[in-house]
Parts: C-alpha cells; structure tokens; sequence
C-alpha cells in the first residue's frame, strides 16, 4: 500500500463485507433451523430403504417461527433497552454550556449529513465514549458519555459525533440492531434445543434397522448439529463482531467525509485510548455500539488471528493511523491545487 | 409482430422517459431544499448578530471600526436578495467581519469570562458551522443535479423537466478558501 485506501473504497469495501457477513449469517441460522431436520430426514431414510418417511421439516419451521417472533420483539424494542441498560437520559432541554454545545455539534452533523437530528442523550459516567442505536435515520439515538464532553475539545467532539453520524447514515444501527437480535435469538434457540435434546431419543425409534452409508451420514449431520447448537452463541458472536468491526473503519471514514477535518477524530480516539478504566455503565450488551470498547479489554489492541476474532473493535492505533493518513492525503491534495 | 416490437420498444422507451424524468424532478428538489437549508442558518445568524452586538459594545468602547464592520456586513448580507453568487459574496464578507471580531474579543478577559458572552460566541460558531457543512451539502447535490442533467441520455428530457444549471456555492473570500491548518503533529490540544 503506497497510497493508502481513500475514503470511497474503504466505503465499497465495507459493504461488500458486511452483505458477505449478513450471508454468513443467514446461513448459519439455516443450518441451526434445518440441520436437526437434514440429520432426521437422513436416517428415516437410511431406515426405509431410500423410501422418504421424514417429509416436513418441523424442526426448522417451529425454530424459525419462534425466531421470526423473538427477533421482531427485540427489533422493535432493541434501541429503547440498549439506552435503558445504559442509563442514559434524553437531552430535550439542555441546560449547561457542554450539553448546549453537544446539541449544537449533533444539529451541526446532521446538516453535513444531510438527515434529521438525532435524538441525544447523556450518560453520566466519567470514561469517555459514545454510541449511536435505532433502525434509521429517523429513529436514531446517539448517546455520549459526560467523561467524553469533558474530556475533549469542540473539534474533537465533532469528529467523535460524526463517526456516530456516520453509523447512522451507513445504516450501521439498523445492522447492529438486527444483529443483537439475530444473536438474541440465537442464543435463546441454543439454550432451549439443548434441554430439548437431553429429553429426547432422537435418531432411534421407529420401524426397520438403520444401517448403511446413509445412518452414518445421519449421525456425522446430527453431532455437527449438536456441536454447532452448543458452540452457537460463541460463534454468533464472534460473527457481530467481525461486522462490528468493519463498521467502525467505516464510520471514521464517513465522519472524515462529513467533518472533513480527520485530525480532529484522530486526536478524540486518542485521548479516549489513554482513559483506559472501562465504562461501567456500558454493558457488554451495547459494546459493540460505542466508538471504543467501553469494557477495555486488551484484545482491541492487538493485531493478529486472536485479536481479529475476539474484538468488538479494530486497533486503535491503526483506526488512528488511517485517519491521519487520510489527513495527510487532505493536505497533500490541497498542496497541489495552483494557489489562486 | 412487426407492430408487437414496435410497442414493446415505445413502452420501454415511455417507462424510461418517465424514470429519468422523476429522477431529475428529485434532484431538483433536494437542491432547492439543501438551499433552504442554509437561508435558514444565514436567517440565524443574522438574528444573533445585534445581540452580540449590544453585548460587547460596552466592553470594547475602542473597538468601534470592528465593530462596525460587523453592523455593515450584516445589513448589505440582509438585503441582498439576488443569486448565489450575490449572497456568497455578502455571506462572505459578514463571516470574514464576524471572524476579526471573534480576535479582537480574544483579548478582553472580561468579556470571554462572561457566561452571556460565551453563550453567544458557542451561537454564533454553531451558526457559522451549520452555514458551512449546509454548503458543503448544498454543493454536492448541486453538483450531481447538474452531471445528471448534462449527461446522455438523461440530457434529452433535461429540457421537459425544466433542469437547469444550478450554481454553486463558490468560496470568495481568500481566507475562507485556504484550507484550514490541520495538525498533524497530534500534540494534546488543550481542551
């Protein structure tokens, strides 16, 4: 990399991830819902003689009904109890100069944005950090910490405000919205068909003997199934948090766009890094929403294999170095227009 | 079967008409309405701008000329009327005055120390922002409204959907047009 990744490929990257990822995750659900279904179908037909007794996947369409059910309730409601959990209160009439100006920075950030004000809310809580939740533009909600309103500067809250702005407009809340209760339910359905299989004599009954290449398969399908059912949560969520990830590279990079001023972002992370207690008022529920882990684990700021599964977020470092590469680029660019 | 392809191609080509026309007709009233936008924030402004004014006249008895920059600025920006290019000019000149002003105030302690005045000030920048991110919009729509109307095809039916050639928000003054310093050097700016 000579020049860098400018701003609109990092954009085209990121989406292309992030349909890559939500694929990822429909097929994932599938294989929860049908597998159970497939490993069945399978050994009914290794009983019969390869006539098909195990016609209706009941397993997969109850799985799905149920899921259909938990995911609309937590998409409906997901927003309103990320802000509840967190404790955090809506700025309808702000009173001091610092709750004044941040409305004032988040009315500026719509503007440049294009959108409607976001509703703003405070948390009271002495580490900085912020978040932006809801299912678009017009239900958004962005939520900043009172450590990070005295922590930075005019220019620096507006770079933080505008990576929030920027999940907004990517649509990142409706994604993170969906997710958290796609792993909701993910983990409920992992609980519930647990205790459901211990109950039950699943691959034996029924009429004739099973036997054959096919009762095998059936048994490899169904202990994948089991496994994968056990592991689901796990994986479910190292899944958010590879999109979690990708989102954030994008979102510094669309509040460089809005901002035009990537410095300023820079700076902000770099004065949230150096406040490392966690913020406690943030549970590992909404971590995935904020601009910096808001649980200070050390796997954010690592790069490797482990690092790139575990953590909510990319390296701070690096998300620095890309905003002042790209500040850099801002310079050079505006260098080599004739002066007029 | 002749005529069979023959109206196939006349509905494609009516639906397409259609299509361009309605996308024109969109862009149209983004412009308009980013526009409006910033007739709002100028409007703002130049409310806040006598209360500033009254404010600090106490304080900044030799300030006279500054100040009177300001009042001048404001009242040629307010009856401007006029194309883009007229209020550009005007708006420019009103936030280069307000901008020496803000300078000047830097050094009267007893001013900056004010809560009246600091509310203002906090106003006034806001303002100033919210101009300059509403052009920064205003500009972008602008500019795709009018690639897409001079573009083929969309150009042929630019003429039934009225397009025409929407001007932007050019920066006049010079000190607006530099590029603001950015740090690079990233030393802890003080908060």
């Amino acid at each position: 990399m000579t020049a860098g990744p400018n701003l609109f490929e990092q954009q085209a990257r990121n989406r292309r991830l992030t349909v890559a990822w939500l694929l990822l995750f429909i097929l994932f659900f599938a294989w929860l819902g049908f597998g159970g279904d497939l490993a069945l179908y399978l050994a009914a037909a290794s009983r019969t003689e390869g006539q098909v007794a195990y016609r209706f996947p009941w397993i997969g369409l109850v799985v799905t009904t149920i899921a259909a059910i938990t995911a609309w309730v937590s998409w409906r409601k997901g927003p309103q109890q990320v802000l509840w959990s967190t404790g955090a209160r809506e700025l309808t009439a702000p009173q001091t100069f610092e709750e004044k100006q941040l409305v004032n920075v988040v009315e500026e950030m719509a503007i440049a944005a294009g959108l409607p004000r976001p509703r703003v809310y405070v948390i009271d809580d002495p580490d900085p950090n912020a978040f932006a939740t809801g299912r678009d533009a017009s239900t958004a909600c962005i939520a900043v910490t009172t450590g990070l309103l005295a922590a930075v500067n005019r220019e620096e809250l507006q770079g933080v405000i505008a990576h929030e702005m920027g999940h907004v407009r990517n649509l990142d809340v409706r994604l993170m919205t969906l997710i958290a209760s796609l792993v909701g339910v993910i983990v409920v359905l992992s609980n519930g068909m647990g205790r459901m299989l211990r109950g039950g004599n699943w691959l034996r009954g029924g009429k004739g003997k099973a036997s054959g290449p096919l009762a095998a398969a059936a048994l490899v399908v169904f202990v994948l199934w089991v496994i994968t059912l056990i592991l689901a949560p796990f994986i479910s969520r190292i899944m958010a948090m590879a999109v979690s990830r990708d989102r954030e590279y994008l979102a510094d990079a669309t509040g460089a766009e809005l901002t035009r001023n990537p410095a300023a972002l820079a700076s902000a992370l770099e004065k949230i890094e150096t406040h490392e207690a966690p913020t406690t008022h943030i549970k590992e529920g909404a971590a995935h929403l904020c601009i910096a882990d808001p649980l200070g684990r050390d796997v954010n700021l690592k790069e490797g294999r482990l690092a790139d599964l575990l953590a909510t977020h990319p390296p701070m470092v690096m998300r620095i170095t890309r905003l002042k590469g790209m500040a850099f680029q801002q310079l050079k660019a505006a260098g080599q227009l004739p002066a007029t | 079967m002749g005529m069979i392809i023959f109206i196939v191609v006349l509905v494609v080509v009516l639906l397409w008409v259609v299509g361009a026309y309605n996308g024109l007709i969109a862009l149209k009233n983004q412009t308009v309405n980013a526009w409006k936008q910033i007739d709002v924030q100028l409007k703002r402004r130049h409310d806040l701008i006598p209360n500033l004014v009254n404010t600090v006249k106490g304080s900044m008895e030799f300030e006279k000329d500054t100040l009177q920059a300001v009042i001048d600025a404001r009242s040629k920006a307010m009856a401007g009327g006029g194309g883009v290019k007229e209020t550009a000019a005007a708006e420019g000149m009103l936030s280069g005055a307000l901008g020496k002003l803000f300078v000047v105030m830097e050094r009267y302690p007893d001013l900056k120390s004010s809560q009246n005045v600091r509310d203002l000030q906090e106003e006034l920048s806001t303002t100033e922002n919210k101009i300059a991110f509403a052009r920064q919009l205003y500009n972008d729509v602008a500019t795709s409204y009018n690639t897409k109307q001079q573009q083929f095809p969309t150009n042929l039916v630019a003429g039934l959907a009225k397009a025409e050639i929407a001007e932007l928000w050019e920066i006049e003054d010079k000190a607006e047009r530099d590029v603001p310093a950015v740090d690079l050097s990233l030393k802890k700016p003080q908060g």
